[in-house]
């Protein structure tokens, strides 16, 4: 079988060539198929895909493939290629190479280990590092800490204000309507304020705070790391962990209690509009109720509670953010998982705390 | 030159992760006031093998001295080894100032730490680490605002900030223009000449590395090691090794025959 090879073979028309010859080839079933170059005045990767082709139907079929009238340019182009070692069957490229199921679940699970031995570690550096800076307070870098204390608690007193308002307003308007019928209106500022400040109050905060500070923690040391300004700190001769741990756990664990404390108020407040426009209780007698519900041990608890949160949170965040390695997506990454992570053990450790206390009690 | 004191010894060290090694079986010394250079085509672990070197990674296998002191007991013993790091410094790739401080408070940093000057004196010694790398008048500028170029250059005054004895500079004349990049030369050869310091330099820049390496070691593609060292001048006339001439020439290593 002679083939031609066209003058030009380009995106458009080589579709339609390798069918031609196809469709020839398995009309007549050659066993020697001779290309000729004759025509072709210019060749390019195009022409090397038809002559793979050609090349590779030759050979399934047992046959001998002759090239004739070769230019100089058409063979500089094939010896570029390696056409002669270039390989006829090639891989699928949609499907991804994966690794087996059980070689991913044993890393999966070695990670997991690793992970694990890494947060052990941690815990013991920050550990350590608040031993020196007991010991040596002057090392804490105090304007980082004012800096934190702004972005961590300042910045989020609108919405966290906000949320707490509407909290107390849907609590209240919610068990008004059962508390109504047995008309025990006035227990609706009990129920708000005993929620708010043994519970939702550290939760609500601390779940807003580790949003929006537990994930700038983790980005702003993952992207210090991917940048090589952690390991630029650790020549330098920097504990990494005093110089930009601390003062993000220090600020934390400052300032979120103060935000509870502004929840708790917001909160009650929402409640008591509510009871004061739907519920004919004068404001006296709402805080007054509110007051003898709550004793000062409830509202302890709460801030010391919201205390250990921003210690998770700031730690949390902290740690996912020296594990990025690689770059933009890893950042992405130990943003998220220092968000899940720190909700998940926030809520670990509150129940935890709930059934300590009702043990203790 | 071998009766200089080695500053660095590297022995039979293998780098890389867990998952992978990079380098094996790297054996070598670097002596007190040389101008060492490591080459190796791209991604054959050069930068690795620096961090390597400073402790940030640990070798897979072997053991790396830096100033006389192991890199594996650098863990054990960490009040040792920042004392260490206090004798070294770094310029790392992509200049890694930190990006919310200004340049000035960035090479204040390690003046503060480590040295017991007052705020007025670490400012004007910053103003003059800042006039030996050609920044003058950017104490205020945030990284962020300076091209490539600069924050190399405030990189390399940050890592001279405390006078080392042992400079590590990863790329440094990588993204200059050639009359900055041979400004930058001339500057790292005085302060070999005058200050002392040790260099320790990853680079792929040949003009650069002609101007101003004593001696350099090639890295192989494959991992395999060391391929070939000494004074660039003379590998690139006699290597043995083809790869190591084509480097030194811009030639391309594989060829196009069919």
């Amino acid at each position: 079988m002679s083939f031609t090879f066209p003058e030009y073979v380009h995106n458009k028309n080589v579709g339609f060539i390798l069918r031609d010859f196809q469709q020839d080839f398995s009309r007549i079933n050659p066993c020697r198929v001779y290309v000729d170059f004759q025509q072709t005045k210019s060749f390019n990767d195009f022409g090397v895909l038809v002559l793979t082709e050609i090349k590779k139907k030759t050979h399934q079929a047992n046959g001998k493939l002759v090239l004739r009238n070769l230019s100089q340019e058409v063979q500089d182009i094939l010896d570029l290629v390696q056409f002669s070692t270039l390989p006829e069957e090639v891989s699928d490229l949609s499907q991804k190479r994966l690794p087996k199921i059980t070689i991913r679940t044993g890393e999966a699970f070695f990670k997991c280990l690793y992970d694990m031995k890494k947060m052990i570690f941690f815990v013991g550096e920050v550990f350590f590092a608040s031993l020196v800076l007991i010991k040596n307070p002057r090392k804490l870098r105090y304007n980082d800490v004012i800096y934190y204390m702004q972005r961590v608690g300042v910045d989020a007193l609108p919405i966290v204000a906000l949320i707490s308002l509407l909290l107390g307003l849907i609590m209240a308007f919610m068990s008004s309507a059962q508390l109504e019928q047995f008309g025990a209106n006035i227990y609706v500022a009990s129920l708000v304020s005993l929620a708010m400040i043994k519970e939702l109050g550290p939760i609500m905060t601390c779940i807003l705070v580790s949003g929006r500070s537990g994930s700038a923690f983790a980005s702003e040391i993952g992207s210090m790391k991917i940048s090589e300004e952690v390991d630029a700190l650790t020549t330098m001769g920097f504990d990494t962990t005093i110089f930009l741990v601390m003062p993000k756990i220090v600020a934390a664990v400052i300032v979120v209690p103060l935000l509870v404390v502004f929840s708790d108020i917001f909160a009650i407040a929402g409640g008591l509009i509510i009871g004061v426009s739907m519920l004919d209780l004068t404001i006296h007698s709402y805080i007054h109720q509110t007051m003898t519900s709550l004793t000062i041990l409830d509202f302890g608890l709460g801030l010391l509670k919201s205390m250990f949160f921003a210690l998770i949170i700031a730690w949390i965040g902290a740690f996912r953010g020296f594990q990025t390695e690689g770059g933009a997506q890893e950042v992405g990454q130990a943003t998220t998982s220092a968000v899940v992570s720190s909700i998940f053990l926030i809520i670990v450790v509150d129940s935890l705390i709930a059934v300590m206390l009702r043990y203790w009690n | 030159m071998n009766k200089r004191q080695a500053v660095v010894e590297v022995k039979d060290v293998s780098i890389g992760f867990s998952s992978k090694v990079i380098q094996r079986h790297l054996d070598f010394e670097v002596y007190e006031g040389e101008i060492f250079v490591i080459l190796g085509g791209s991604g054959c672990g050069k930068s690795t093998l620096l961090k390597s070197i400073i402790g940030l990674y640990q070798p897979l296998y072997g053991d790396i001295s830096l100033q006389g002191m192991s890199i594996k007991n650098s863990q054990n013993d960490i009040q040792a080894y920042r004392n260490i790091l206090k004798e070294i410094g770094v310029m790392y790739q992509g200049g890694a100032l930190l990006g919310s401080l200004t340049l000035a408070e960035n090479i204040a940093l390690p003046l503060h730490e480590h040295t017991n000057l007052n705020t007025e004196e670490i400012a004007s010694l910053v103003s003059v680490k800042l006039a030996l790398v050609n920044l003058h008048g950017f104490e205020l500028a945030m990284p962020s605002e300076l091209s490539g170029g600069m924050r190399k250059r405030a990189a390399i005054a940050r890592a001279l900030a405390l006078n080392p004895g042992l400079l590590f500079l990863d790329e440094p004349s990588a993204g200059l223009d050639p009359i900055l990049s041979s400004e930058l030369d001339h500057l790292l050869i005085k302060i070999n000449k005058n200050l002392a310091t040790t260099m320790i330099i990853v680079s792929h820049e040949l003009a650069s590395i002609k101007a101003i390496a004593e001696r350099v070691i090639v890295l192989d593609q494959d991992g395999q090691g060391i391929i070939e060292q000494g004074p660039p001048g003379h590998l690139a006339e006699y290597s043995k090794v083809p790869y190591v001439r084509h480097f030194f020439h811009r030639q391309p290593h594989f060829s196009f025959e069919a």
